[in-house]
């Protein structure tokens, strides 16, 4: 009987180990694939590097680094305020019963497949874009909108959850003072939940650089560093989407290699953004 | 003065519930506009039908049947892999650094773009293991993807098992498994399904990783060793190559409509669970 019930935690540790396993084949097997040609190519020239031209040897990636962080600032403009004051309302504006109806709305949001988002971006959005100012309309600012959406329903969440877990105590602290909803909201509240609100928007910058369907579908995808919001841009995600089909050879490597300084990048927000949510914990 | 404050804190609330319209209205207008170009084109010939001219014509049967057969794979290999690791996490492991590995591996799956799930697959199941671009390795791949949503839903519904039927249980003789199986995994059966639900969802609209690991092939699938075309991967090409206007709008109103059904069928499961356990 002990050593059956041995058998069952042998397996279900197998089981959950599987997570793990995972994480370290993943990051072997990209790391496997793309080191090479960074070694043969230098690491410098690679990410400093502003040409990409794979059929000729060329292997800089530094226009779309420069294009992803592009495209990730501009989803937080956009993505960030709308968020915050979304997450102020179902947090603190409304009561239970409505924020219960609004909350759908935001799932469904985080609901909607990516590609679906990308499809709505080239037949509503660059249109859009090209008939106000002219140009094809796919852009920095095409991408910036809709991973600007896409990235509302993780700030919202997380914001809201933060807002919430602000002790009552300190509102009504606030409030026995004289200072009205307002100036506690944005004296008291806040700044008290403001870990979870940074964490939040950390993960929302994670999903926009992180995200490629939707972005392939909308920014253009012209290899050169943007000059302006209007520009055609391709970031990290799209330059292996895009090439992946038919690359081989060092072509290949090359793309497993922006794996890699992809994989790098949202290893370090999601450390970040861990960190600060763990220690919003411990404050409480 | 008083007057001030006020005037400033209704400009604000107005400013912060116009935001919060925004976000409902960006919803709305996303899935107004793509089900009504749609719906015309989404009828049975549509859904029954081969696809001719690389889908600028015809159906998208072949699509529907590679949708399914993926994602039935991916939910069938996660599913039980999820829900045991969930039961170790929260009855077996006991604090400390295996603990915390563990969870350290969940967050970061959760955390990886698909693109690099995609990348991964296509080296590892593809080339390595030797299983081309087929339904297996797009299913193993987004197995992979789908894991944590399924580990994080199960614990949590195993955690809001009470105490006292674990001890109950226990009390009468019965050994830790014998409790688990027969005490604590029925009550949290409705919440294991809403993660599997959600971790079904997820896979339907999993576009990068797929194109990767399991090909663009139209033709209907035979095996799990055959390429397949999920129809998110279908309407990526429809209307990133400009094929056809119609049916991308019909294969985006499938998509959306599905996604609708999975979401409103965990709300349900999670409202009625809530009652039952009288949240």
């Amino acid at each position: 009987m002990l050593k059956k019930n041995r058998l069952i935690e042998l397996i279900l540790l197998l089981a959950a180990a599987v997570s793990v396993i995972s994480v370290l084949l993943i990051t072997v097997f990209i790391f496997k694939e793309g080191f090479s040609i960074i070694k043969e190519y230098g690491l410098f020239n690679f990410i400093l590097g502003t040409k990409w031209a794979p059929l000729s040897g060329k292997f800089g990636i530094l226009p779309m680094i420069i294009g992803s962080v592009y495209v990730t600032l501009g989803a937080i403009v956009i993505g960030v305020p709308i968020g915050i004051a979304t997450a102020i309302f179902l947090g603190e504006l409304v009561n239970e019963k409505v924020a219960r109806l609004i909350r759908p709305f935001v799932e469904l949001l985080a609901g909607i497949p990516s590609v679906v988002y990308g499809f709505y971006g080239l037949v509503v959005i660059v249109p859009l874009i090209r008939k106000m100012f002219g140009g094809s309309g796919f852009s920095v600012l095409a991408s910036s909108i809709i991973l600007g959406i896409m990235i509302l329903p993780t700030i919202i969440n997380i914001s809201e959850v933060s807002i919430r877990s602000v002790p009552k105590e300190y509102k009504e602290g606030s409030l026995a003072l004289g200072a009205n909803h307002w100036q506690t909201i944005k004296g008291v509240i806040l700044p008290a939940a403001r870990s979870g609100i940074i964490a939040s928007i950390i993960l929302g910058m994670g999903r926009a650089i992180g995200e490629t369907m939707a972005v392939i579908m909308v920014a253009g995808n012209s290899p050169k560093i943007p000059t302006g919001i209007f520009d055609q841009v391709r970031t990290l995600t799209g330059n292996i989407a895009i090439e992946m089909g038919y690359a081989s050879g060092k072509h290949a490597q090359a793309l497993f290699a922006t794996g890699i300084v992809l994989f790098v990048i949202i290893m370090i927000l999601n450390t970040i953004a861990n960190v600060i949510a763990r220690r919003v914990g411990e404050e409480r | 003065m008083i007057n001030k404050n006020k005037v400033v804190q209704g400009i604000v609330f107005t400013i912060i519930g116009i935001f919060t319209l925004i976000t409902i209205a960006i919803l709305l207008a996303i899935l107004f506009h793509i089900v009504v170009n749609g719906i015309q084109g989404i009828k049975l010939s549509f859904i029954i039908e081969y696809p001719e001219d690389m889908g600028k014509s015809g159906g998208i049967f072949p699509v529907i049947v590679g949708t399914i057969y993926i994602t039935i794979l991916a939910v069938v290999i996660a599913a039980p892999v999820g829900v045991l690791a969930a039961i170790y996490l929260t009855e077996y492991a006991k604090k400390g650094k295996v603990l915390s590995l563990i969870r350290f591996g969940t967050e970061t799956l959760a955390g990886i773009p698909s693109i690099i799930y995609g990348l991964f697959g296509f080296a590892f199941f593809v080339i390595a293991l030797g299983f081309r671009w087929s339904i297996l390795s797009g299913a193993l791949t987004l197995s992979i993807m789908i894991l944590p949503t399924i580990i994080r839903t199960s614990e949590e519904a195993i955690k809001t098992v009470p105490m006292s039927f674990r001890e109950g249980s226990l009390a009468l003789g019965a050994t830790k498994w014998q409790t688990i199986a027969k005490v604590v995994i029925p009550p949290a059966m409705p919440g294991i399904l809403t993660g599997v639900i959600l971790g079904v969802g997820r896979a339907i609209g999993e576009t990068a990783a797929v194109l990767l690991t399991a090909g663009s092939s139209l033709n209907l699938p035979t095996s799990i060793f055959s390429p397949a075309r999920t129809m998110a991967v279908h309407l990526y090409i429809l209307s990133s190559e400009g094929l056809s206007k119609i049916n991308s709008y019909a294969t985006a109103t499938l998509l959306i409509v599905i996604v609708l059904i999975i979401n409103t069928c965990a709300n349900m499961i999670i409202r009625r669970y809530n009652k039952i356990l009288g949240h």
